[in-house]
């Protein structure tokens, strides 16, 4: 590899759903902090070590709010990469991230975990009623992250039809048309600005009418950030966790010692989960969202320039010898486990705590009333949304005993 | 009037978000976990903020006489 051409981005698709890119492999050994080319030209480092992308994930001298320029590569997430809290630095991000916070602490999530486990329950009795193979993206994986935040924020699990295909749209990807992604964001947040009077009106124990009472009381935010919020919760955890669930069933289904154990060791699911979120790629081209450097920094001995895109490819880092021992390898016991699935710094993911609860119920439901599920077709054949961020499967056929 | 400022490391899942929002007050170790860059501050609302987003509790503000000090 040469130092100094840039590399055109996206990389190609990896060769397995199961593991990077092989050439991210070799830029995190070789060429750490790597320059690459977006097609229309713009430049962006591609970072890939472990600490590096820590690094870029933490330190304040890079930017999330300097990357939603018109100047930067632009990437997934469409118009919620410029509206939300994954938009801000500090401080405006803290005082917006302040407000939900306490709903998405550890202990209040555990709270929720039984009524998690019985939509987990009640999805699988209709799964079951499904003819097979049944599609576990529309039965199981996407339902179950919607029906939780649906009930957390108080938006009517009704509604569902109206918002999933804006939801869709407005997160974005590579090749969609920007109007169609800016009329999504439109129609989303004309739903909840209905939601909203409504709650006004007839405020309930629930995460809207908290933020809207932040709000009307206090001037803790703007009515167009309380939107914006409302959106990014609603949406923001739909993708990421339905793929995690499919892309966990695969992999476990890849790796059938590794299943058995954890058929044998259900009270390991926690670490296991741990384990499938170090090791699952949550996009074929794992970068994140990208920073801007507000000053020059340096990083495994290569010096960024003020001003310049940086990407931190968490997936690759996710898989680095380094840090990890046998990296590649599926280990659900795995002790030392500080993989960063969710992010790190004042962006590591409002959701994770919730989401982690989720993968874990999904899991013990999925495994201990239909043990012997199976995807009743080879990898070849699943379909993917050409998203950037987050890979989700378009549909996963099942079949059971 | 000063404040101590406690993180339980046990605790701790070494998210960053407090080194990252207020990197003056919070250190993370060569385990990613976080830790006070000096136990006694003077009064900051950063800090404040800072123990209200950590997703785990995980940070403790406390008065001279080990009160906590209200988040709001
Ligand atoms: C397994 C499922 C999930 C994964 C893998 C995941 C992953 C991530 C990652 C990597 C980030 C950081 C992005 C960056 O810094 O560039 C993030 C941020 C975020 N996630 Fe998640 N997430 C998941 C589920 C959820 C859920 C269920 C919610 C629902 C509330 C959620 C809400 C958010 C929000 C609001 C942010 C932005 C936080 C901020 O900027 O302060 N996520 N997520
Ligand atoms: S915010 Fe909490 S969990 Fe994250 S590093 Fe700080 S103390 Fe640890």
């Amino acid at each position: 590899m040469t130092q100094d051409s840039p590399i055109s981005f996206p990389l190609p698709d990896p060769p397995t759903l199961y593991h990077p890119a092989p050439l991210l492999s070799e830029l995190r050994e070789h060429r750490p902090v790597a320059q690459v080319a977006f097609p229309d030209g713009k430049l962006a480092w591609l970072v890939t070590r472990h600490a590096d992308v820590r690094t870029v994930l933490i330190d304040s001298r890079f930017s999330r709010a300097l990357a939603t320029g018109e100047d930067m590569p632009q990437m997934g997430l469409g118009s919620l990469a410029n509206e939300s809290l994954i938009a801000k630095d500090p401080p405006e991000h803290t005082r917006l991230r302040r407000l939900v916070a306490r709903a998405f602490t550890a202990r209040r999530v555990e709270e929720l975990r039984p009524r998690v486990a019985t939509v987990v329950s009640d999805l699988i009795a209709g799964l079951r009623k499904q003819p097979q193979p049944a599609n576990l993206v529309e039965h199981f994986s996407l339902p179950l992250p919607v029906q939780v935040i649906c009930d957390l924020l108080g938006v009517p699990a009704t509604d569902r039809d109206r918002f999933h295909g804006w939801s869709d749209a407005a997160m974005g990807n590579w090749e969609r048309d920007q109007d169609v992604m800016a009329g999504a964001f439109i129609s989303l947040g004309g739903y909840f600005m209905e939601l909203i009077e409504a709650k006004r009106a007839a405020p309930a124990d629930d995460l809207m009418s908290a933020l809207i009472a932040a709000r009307d009381d206090d001037d803790r935010l703007s009515e167009e950030e309380l939107i914006t919020m409302g959106i990014g919760l609603l949406i923001g955890g739909h993708e990421t966790t339905a793929n995690q669930i499919n892309m966990f069933l695969l992999t476990l289904l890849e790796h059938p010692e590794q299943l058995e154990w954890l058929k044998a060791n259900p009270g390991r699911l926690d670490v296991a989960v741990e384990e499938l979120m170090r090791f699952t790629q949550l996009g074929s081209s794992t970068a994140s969202l990208i920073r801007v450097t507000t000053e020059p920094v340096e990083l495994s001995g290569v010096t960024i320039p003020a001003g310049q895109a940086v990407m931190p490819a968490i997936g690759a880092a996710n898989r680095d010898p380094g840090v990890f021992t046998d990296p590649d390898r599926l280990d659900l016991g795995r002790a030392e486990n500080p993989h960063i699935g969710f992010g790190a710094g004042v962006h590591h993911c409002l959701g994770a705590q919730l989401a982690r609860m989720e993968l874990q119920e999904a899991l013990r439901g999925l495994l201990t009333e239909l043990p012997d599920l199976r995807v009743a077709v080879p990898d070849s054949e699943l379909r993917f949304k050409p998203t950037m961020i987050v890979r989700s499967v378009e549909e996963l056929p099942v079949v059971w005993s | 009037m000063t404040w101590r400022l406690r993180v339980d490391r046990e605790a701790c899942i070494g998210s960053g978000m407090c080194a990252g929002a207020v990197p003056e007050a919070f250190d993370l170790d060569a385990d990613g976990k976080s830790r006070p860059v000096r136990e006694e501050i003077n009064p900051d609302q950063d800090v404040l903020d800072a123990a209200v987003s950590c997703p785990v509790e995980a940070i403790a503000v406390l008065g001279r006489d080990g009160e906590e000090i209200p988040w709001d």
